[in-house]
């Protein structure tokens, strides 16, 4: 019995032991494990992402990558920031969505790579080099895949009321109002205060980019001329109430688009495997189209999602993992196994031609499917995070859903300023220079 | 007397013994306690105390950034006083949040008490044969983690995926939209409400249990109603376990956090800052402020700590006199 207790205070003693040991071990960062051979850690939750990087590990002996498969982009991120927290397991190699990139960058949890890997800028569009550099000399890690912006709608419902796809916003509302009008339980869409990158992209495409870097300050532009006409814009169509106000990805949401009540959707590149998961019975009366414009003369579009691969700060092999991204989100190679296999869409402007001949399978009767995305891709505007963007979405959520539930177009540009409110205030309290 | 010699003798030899012992056992009784004590000394330092100094700790700490905070030393941690205390307890949403769950524990601990009291004297009353299973009934909800009995209820609340919605438009009805402002505290306080009170149903029914039959047999032959003997035997007696189930209701609102936050993302009603706990959820984890919930975590766990005792010792004296 004494040993028995004795036993289990030994262990408890140990595992106290190991949770303050120092970070001078790397046994789980990734060491080399002799013979020049290179250990690389990467944490990415992409599926089937271990079988991308076995093109790799079959064609590179001498750095061998291992998949870490994560939870999901915010768990990922609170993994990370509490490792380097710690001083050591942060992997060598992790996918990162762009709206986290400032917050990890801040974090000091990954590293410049402008040395190694600042020749890619031409390799991708604008808007996503921008993502990764924040608009400065540096480069924070290689564009995987983007969410260009598109307008996904039922085709049938729409023919039947010979409305063809709305090319600006305000044909956009005129067709909400058509629809609502002719069936009072059918909308063309929601208004979805859960989804703040949502409303982020249709900002972007409207000219905003929330945050920015004058000098050595951040300037923070959430509540501007543009994204305040997005704002009234949807404020007005949930006031009338021809666009629903219940958040998207909901039991109910996924009923809707199943069931016929919602007949639209602006979403994203990756839209169509939401739609097999969610409205089966739909199949093949969904088409895509480009986003509706504010100024058709001057076409432009707005991301939803999208990540790069970045270098944590803790790899001690930062030439090696660059070498491995730069294949894994620029090799024609790479690029058609993101695209099949992991079913992303790749960032790299040159993945169309390569990797995308085909549509996806849900819209197997759209030839034009990723020539559409591509053209959506490259009209994208470039848009700035920052470095509290967890808090200004956590803002949305909660001023929007109140606006939302209120149906009052005033509240929606009230909810935007208390979005800009929350968001100053937070960088200021925690030290950050703020212009304005 | 004639025994008392050889009684003598053991006595003494017992006394022997014991002084025989002695220096042994004195030995013995320095360091004893205290093994016997240490691997739960040690459980409690490692696994309670030291987090819950931690804690103290990191609520005085802060993150101070410099410039774009991008780089290197751009963020350095510092102390902070009491500055997390103030930024919380001043914090818009802070107040708020504090307020719902008084509404809701105003809702809960009454409704859910009254009614596991009420079930617990019916099936101790025996009219019913149905007993054992009501009692199991009543129960089984307990058994179902508050997440699920979220997830299970949110899908009877909305209305497009709800077997109620189809039932009342069926017979001509509108259904209410729980999720609207003025219906979504009542949403979740009865999840709440299923979910707990076949516990206290059983707490209160087993307190019951021990009251000896005689003293209802005597109450009855004395012409006492089953109403009366409830109200004037019953319950008094069983007063003590209606003020356990009642602090442990109080604990369990002050620490609601399941249940809202497994119905946020489906209703715009439902703020990241619902309750107290999901504020300290927020900031750890959405804002990666552990500071800021480290102060909201200590003061709830002040506030929870100030409201049991303080509502024991009000109560205690009265209501614990009848077991001494």
């Amino acid at each position: 019995m004494r040993k028995a207790i004795g036993g289990a205070l030994a262990a408890a003693l140990l595992l106290l032991a190991a949770g303050c040991s120092g970070s001078d071990d790397d046994s789980s960062g990734g060491g080399t494990a002799g013979g020049g051979k290179v250990e690389l850690t990467y944490w990415s939750w992409a599926p089937n992402m271990d079988k991308v990087v076995e093109g790799w590990n079959a064609g590179h002996p001498d750095i061998h990558v291992t998949v870490n498969k994560q939870d999901g982009g915010d768990p990922a991120v609170t993994k990370l920031l509490t490792a380097i927290k710690a001083g050591s397991g942060a992997p060598d190699v992790m996918q990162a969505e762009y709206q986290k990139i400032p917050t990890l960058v801040s974090a000091d949890a990954i590293a410049d790579i402008a040395g190694e890997a600042g020749g890619l800028k031409q390799k991708f569009p604008d808007s996503a080099w921008n993502g990764v550099t924040l608009g400065s000399e540096s480069v924070y890690g290689v564009p995987q895949d983007s969410g260009p912006m598109m307008f996904y709608y039922r085709a049938d419902v729409l023919e039947k009321l010979k409305i063809s796809p709305p090319a600006t916003w305000d044909q956009y509302a005129d067709a909400a109002r058509k629809i609502h009008s002719a069936n009072q339980k059918q909308y063309l869409g929601t208004f979805s205060a859960n989804d703040p990158g949502w409303f982020a992209g249709l900002a972007q495409q409207a000219g905003a980019s929330w945050w920015g870097v004058q000098g050595d300050s951040w300037t923070v532009n959430i509540d501007d001329a543009a994204t305040r006409k997005v704002a009234g814009f949807w404020g007005g169509l949930v006031q009338e109430g021809v666009i629903a106000n219940t958040p998207m990805y909901t039991p109910d949401w996924n009923a809707a688009l199943n069931d016929g009540t919602q007949v639209g959707w602006l979403s994203a590149v990756w839209a169509p495997g939401v739609l097999e998961g969610n409205a089966a019975s739909t199949k093949g009366k969904w088409k895509v189209a480009a986003l509706p414009q504010w100024d058709p003369a001057k076409p432009a579009g707005g991301n939803w999602g999208g990540s790069a691969t970045s270098v944590t700060t803790q790899s001690k092999h930062k030439k090696q993992a660059v070498e491995f991204i730069t294949w894994l989100n620029t090799d024609p190679a790479a690029l058609k196994a993101l695209a099949g296999t992991a079913n992303i869409y790749p960032a790299a402007t040159d993945a169309t031609s390569t990797a995308l001949t085909s549509p996806p399978a849900f819209f197997a009767g759209q030839k034009d499917f990723y020539a559409i995305a591509a053209e959506a891709g490259k009209v994208t505007n470039p848009f700035t995070y920052g470095p509290n963007v967890n808090v200004a979405y956590s803002a949305y959520n909660d001023a929007f859903g109140k606006a939302a539930e209120s149906k009052q177009s005033a509240a929606f540009t009230a909810a935007l300023a208390t979005m800009q409110t929350t968001t100053v205030s937070d960088m200021k309290t925690a030290g950050f220079k703020v212009a304005g | 007397m004639t025994t008392l010699p050889a009684v003598t003798p053991a006595a003494e030899r017992s006394a022997v013994t014991t002084a025989a012992d002695r220096p042994r056992r004195g030995r013995r009784s320095a360091g004893t306690p205290y093994a016997f004590l240490a691997p739960a000394l040690v459980l409690f330092a490692a696994f309670l105390g030291a987090p819950v100094v931690y804690a103290g700790y990191l609520s005085l700490r802060r993150v101070k950034i410099s410039g774009l905070g991008l780089g290197r030393g751009s963020r350095v941690e510092q102390w902070a006083g009491l500055g997390n205390y103030t930024r919380v307890l001043t914090d818009s949403e802070f107040l708020p949040s504090v307020g719902r769950i008084a509404l809701y524990g105003l809702i809960v601990v009454p409704v859910m008490l009254g009614g596991a009291l009420l079930m617990a004297l019916l099936i101790d009353g025996g009219r019913s044969r149905a007993g054992g299973f009501a009692r199991t009934a009543i129960f089984l909800p307990y058994a179902v983690p508050a997440v699920i009995a979220s997830l299970l209820w949110g899908f009877l609340y909305l209305p497009r995926v709800s077997p109620i919605t189809d039932v009342l438009t069926g017979v001509g009805l509108s259904a209410p939209n729980v999720f609207s402002s003025s219906w979504v505290l009542y949403a979740v306080a009865n999840i709440a409400i299923w979910g707990g009170m076949g516990f206290n149903m059983i707490v209160l029914y087993t307190a019951l249990r021990t009251i000896p039959g005689e003293l209802s047999e005597a109450a009855r032959i004395d012409g006492a109603s089953d109403v009366q003997i409830a109200l004037r035997i019953k319950i008094p007696v069983i007063l003590p376990s209606l003020i356990m189930t009642f602090v442990f209701s109080l604990i369990a609102t002050l620490q609601v956090f399941a249940e809202p936050m497994t119905l946020r993302p489906l209703a715009n009603t439902i703020s990241a800052t619902w309750t107290p706990l999901m504020m300290v959820y927020r900031d750890a984890f959405i804002r990666n402020d552990i500071h800021a919930a480290a102060a909201t975590s200590v003061v709830i766990a002040v506030a929870t700590f100030a409201l049991s005792f303080g509502f024991l010792k009000l109560v205690g004296s009265r209501a614990f006199r009848q077991e001494d």
